[in-house]
């Protein structure tokens, strides 16, 4: 899963990242990479990108900063997705809400989301508006009017923000549980919408440093996709973009996580659970740990191991052994410090968490020890490959993609090349992958419960 | 700041231009909506059979969901293993769903599995086998899935409003079922399901894609060719939702609660329904923009979330609006909202809010056919609100034609204030638990 879990507007985007893991790149059989985009670089250090799809008269704007939850200083949890918010508040000649009212007279949506990684703000218009928008966006990347009187209110929201996502759905209060308790030191520990009561504590000089400090063009990627092409969009990057003077932001420099050496066990009774369920979480290898050809194997193992209703994992528990109602893998190959391999199952009724576990580590052992499938193994790589053929039918899959790859510091060939890496895994090096993850005993295992029930499922 | 552009250079950007609808009919008299589009190798289509989860009976509901989970497990001399690994094998999407007046079906395929993935569906909709173990398994699912909904603010106040709205209808239940509903269904039932609604008469198909109209007209008759001419019967009463003003309270440990509040709307043939559909626009439909925005969340920083939706269905008709509020400040936010409405049914819109509106409405239409699912969706909601085939170049001259003097006349008797019901689920300081 994508650590996107704090955006401006609840809805729509979710959906659309959780797409970008699948999709997280795309292939064809008449075109070499996926979404062919054409790219250049402004003299201040501002990277441009540009997918050109003539549907509909119509382009998606997004601005990416190199800047996400992992950035924040220590004790200011929440503060990049806090600065989300306040981007939408006025600028030294926009009122605060004139951008909002602004973009919905063009006809345009908008909307903006924080991750571990990046944070990023985008707009859909009709193509003959976006002028309008690289103006805004541009004003706002240096502009910003902070003061108390438009913090106080937001920080209401944010906190409404909080017990909307996480503290109502013990689920999601657990998973935070799991990613403080999995990263020692490493910043993925905290949630990206921060811990509350460092959320109240938050001041508008902290605010207003960290906004100096890492927004700014040269630490900033421009992607455009829709009804334009590279020639058409420069004259206009140049001139909005162009000429913000770039700022000597430093670089990013986060803990790095040292090897876990013992097991976790994370448990949460909660009177509003009605259907338990486990995980087991493992530390693994990224592209960002310089991991590549680990991660693209892992990515290949999540799929075939526990990626649909075929995969090994939901025929042994769901189907054949019927202990469980769902069961799965999760992997994100793409994040930008270490990664992590997930297991989880829900049981049916009358089968003890206990039970379903002992059965998970079992097929576990059977996956180490006689490996995983051949043709689970090629049926996997089919559904990713294909995943790309779709991927480039959509107006937002493209720029999702390359902007989360380009703010994590990789190429545009890392993305256009992930078909020739996903069909160049073989089953030895899935095997060997699950082997290098899947036989730590210094993983966390998480276990959702029922208040007052014995830990009965 | 360019922001006052005149609509008409909005009416130029249509995707009319770009998005041709073809009406498509095969030999055997099935017609669908097609958008032809060779740029990728991939189609997309879209159906929808009229009459779901309303139509469950009593003492089943969350047959139609159920029937929706279980067609594609297994069809034909495919069991559900079988069938699951073939549109695996080939990356072919295909899912049903069940709403309370319509039963939706999805397929995605690349062009190179066209002809399969079209015989899957045939398959699916023709022979489903409804073995035990799948039945069992999905059915074990869906109960869990249940279980959880059931201490879902969300899902508790959704629940809670439409018992409290329609009394003694069908649409009082959810098309989720309920525990005893889908533990009640048997494999015998999803049988005669599939016979009694999935048929020709009550079908409507919407494409996108790389196909041409001959090959899809011979897809359309392999694949909806056997099936039943006729749906059986069903009629469901036209009911207006019962307001009262009151304000329900779930109990349930929650820090944020969830506020829900809904009046009548105007139903989708309505004449004054755009009318209705701007005014909606401006009091909680303009997502940063509109005046519940504004004021819920803007000034007093008392939701991340709060808007309001309409919400037409085949028999009745909702406004239906939403907020996630902290317990302390519930009766804050249902005084605003309440004030909202009041300022809305007493004093109307202005010129600028009005103009505002219409360019937005007009200028976001073609935002919606971002992607070929997107555009089939949107073909096949155009036949089943009888839009007609050139709706797409009509529609932004339906918002247009939209004037002050009408909106405002259509807020004075739309907008009941006095009548919003309230639902709250959490634990709301200041408000009593009511009996419901």
């Amino acid at each position: 899963m994508p650590h996107i879990d704090a955006c401006r507007r609840p809805g729509r985007f979710l959906a659309v990242l959780i797409l970008v893991v699948t999709l997280s790149a795309a292939s064809s059989p008449c075109r070499a990479g996926i979404f062919n985009p054409e790219t250049f670089t402004l003299s201040n250090g501002m990277q441009v990108v540009v997918i050109s799809n003539h549907r509909v008269p119509v382009v998606n704007h997004m601005v990416w900063y190199r800047v996400g939850a992992i950035d924040e200083p220590p004790g200011k949890s929440g503060i990049a997705h806090f600065l989300e918010h306040l981007m939408f508040k006025g600028t030294k000649t926009l009122k605060p809400g004139e951008f909002s009212t602004a973009v919905a007279r063009n006809g345009g949506r908008e909307n903006a989301f924080t991750g571990h990684d990046y944070t990023g703000y985008y707009q859909t218009i009709a193509v003959d508006r976006l002028e309008t928008v690289m103006r805004m966006e541009a004003d706002r990347m240096t502009n910003l009017v902070l003061n108390a009187k438009v913090i106080e209110p937001e920080r209401n929201v944010i906190l409404e923000e909080r017990r909307q996502r996480t503290d109502n759905n013990p689920s999601a209060i657990l998973r935070e549980q799991v990613g403080a308790t999995l990263f020692m030191n490493h910043p993925y520990r905290r949630p990206v919408i921060g811990w509350e009561h460092e959320i109240r504590a938050l001041s508008v000089e902290d605010i207003i440093a960290f906004y100096r400090r890492w927004y700014a063009p040269n630490n900033a990627i421009l992607v455009v996709a829709g009804d334009i092409t590279a020639e058409q969009l420069k004259p206009l990057a140049e001139k909005y973009y162009g000429i913000i003077p770039a700022v000597d932001n430093g670089p990013r420099l986060h803990e790095s996580e040292p090897p876990p050496k013992a097991s976790r066990r994370v448990s949460l009774a909660d009177e509003r659970v009605r259907q338990p369920s486990w995980s087991r979480v493992y530390l693994a290898p990224s592209h960002g740990t310089g991991q590549g050809a680990s991660a693209d194997a892992l990515e290949v193992l999540a799929e075939a191991i526990g990626g649909g209703a075929t995969s090994r994992l939901y025929k042994a528990l769901v189907i054949d052994r019927k202990l469980a109602v769902s069961a799965g893998a999760s992997y994100s190959p793409d994040t930008l410090g270490p990664s992590r391999f997930g297991l989880h199952a829900s049981p049916r009724p009358g089968v003890s968490l206990e039970t379903l576990e002992q059965a998970m580590e079992e097929e576990v052992a059977n996956i180490l020890t006689e490996g995983v499938g051949a043709p689970d193994v090629e049926r996997a790589r089919t559904i990713l490959l294909a995943n790309a053929v779709y991927a480039r039918d959509s107006l937002t899959a493209g720029p999702q993609t390359l902007g989360a790859a380009l703010a994590r510091g990789y190429s545009v060939d890392h993305v256009e090349t992930w078909p020739d890496r996903i069909r160049a895994v073989t089953k030895d090096r899935v095997d060997a992958a699950a082997r290098q993850v899947l036989s730590s005993d210094a993983a966390v295992t998480a276990t959702l419960l029922p208040k007052g029930k014995g830990g009965k499922g | 700041m360019s922001r006052l552009l005149p609509a008409l250079l909005l009416l130029v950007a249509l995707p009319a231009q770009a998005i041709e609808v073809q009406r498509v009919v095969s030999e055997g008299g099935i017609e669908a909506w097609l958008v032809e589009d060779h740029t990728n190798p991939l189609i997309a289509l879209q159906l929808s059979f009229r009459g779901a989860g309303a139509l469950d009976p009593g003492g089943k509901s969350g047959l139609a969901r159920l029937a929706a989970s279980t067609l594609d497990e297994g069809a034909g001399d495919l069991d559900s293993q079988a069938f699951q690994g073939r549109l695996d094998d080939l990356a072919v999407t295909l899912r049903f769903d069940a709403g309370r007046d319509t039963f939706f079906g999805r397929l995605k395929t690349l062009t190179e599995n066209r002809d399969e993935a079209f015989r899957l569906l045939h398959l699916a909709l023709t022979a489903p086998r409804f073995d035990e173990e799948p039945v069992e398994r999905i059915r074990s699912q869906i109960l869990a899935s249940l279980r959880r909904a059931s201490t879902q603010p969300q899902d508790i106040a959704s629940r809670t409003m439409f018992r409290e709205l329609f009394p003694g209808h069908a649409y009082a239940r959810s098309s989720e079922g309920t525990q005893d509903g889908v533990k009640a269904v048997t494999r015998d039932d999803l049988g005669a399901f599939v016979k009694e609604r999935l048929a020709k008469d009550n079908l409507a198909i919407g494409v996108t894609g790389d196909v041409t109209s001959g090959n899809l007209a011979r897809l359309l008759d392999q694949t909806f060719g056997d099936l039943p001419e006729k749906a059986a019967p069903w009629a469901l009463p036209e009911i207006q939702p019962a307001v009262s003003g009151k304000t329900l309270v779930k109990d349930l440990a929650t820090p944020q609660s969830r506020v829900l509040f809904a009046q009548g709307g105007l139903k989708r043939d309505h004449p004054d329904f755009y009318t209705g559909y701007v005014l909606n626009y401006i009091l909680g439909g303009g997502g940063f923009s509109s005046r519940l925005y504004g004021e819920v969340r803007e000034k007093r920083g008392l939701a991340y979330s709060v808007g309001s939706y309409f919400y037409p269905f085949d028999h009745t008709a909702l406004m239906l609006g939403a907020a996630g509020t902290a317990n302390e400040r519930v009766s804050e936010t249902i005084g605003v909202v309440k004030a909202e409405w009041k300022r809305l049914a007493v004093k109307g819109v202005n010129r600028e809010e009005l103009n505002d509106a219409k360019l937005h409405l007009t200028g976001s239409f073609p935002l919606r056919f971002s992607d070929s699912d997107s555009i089939a969706r949107i073909l096949v909601a155009m036949q089943l609100g009888g839009l007609g085939i050139d709706f797409l170049e009509k529609r932004n001259g339906y918002i247009e034609a939209v004037t002050l003097e009408a909106a405002n006349a259509l807020a004075k008797t739309l907008l009941t204030p006095d009548k919003l019901t309230f639902v709250v689920v959490g634990k709301p300081d200041g408000l009593k638990a009511s009996a419901r």
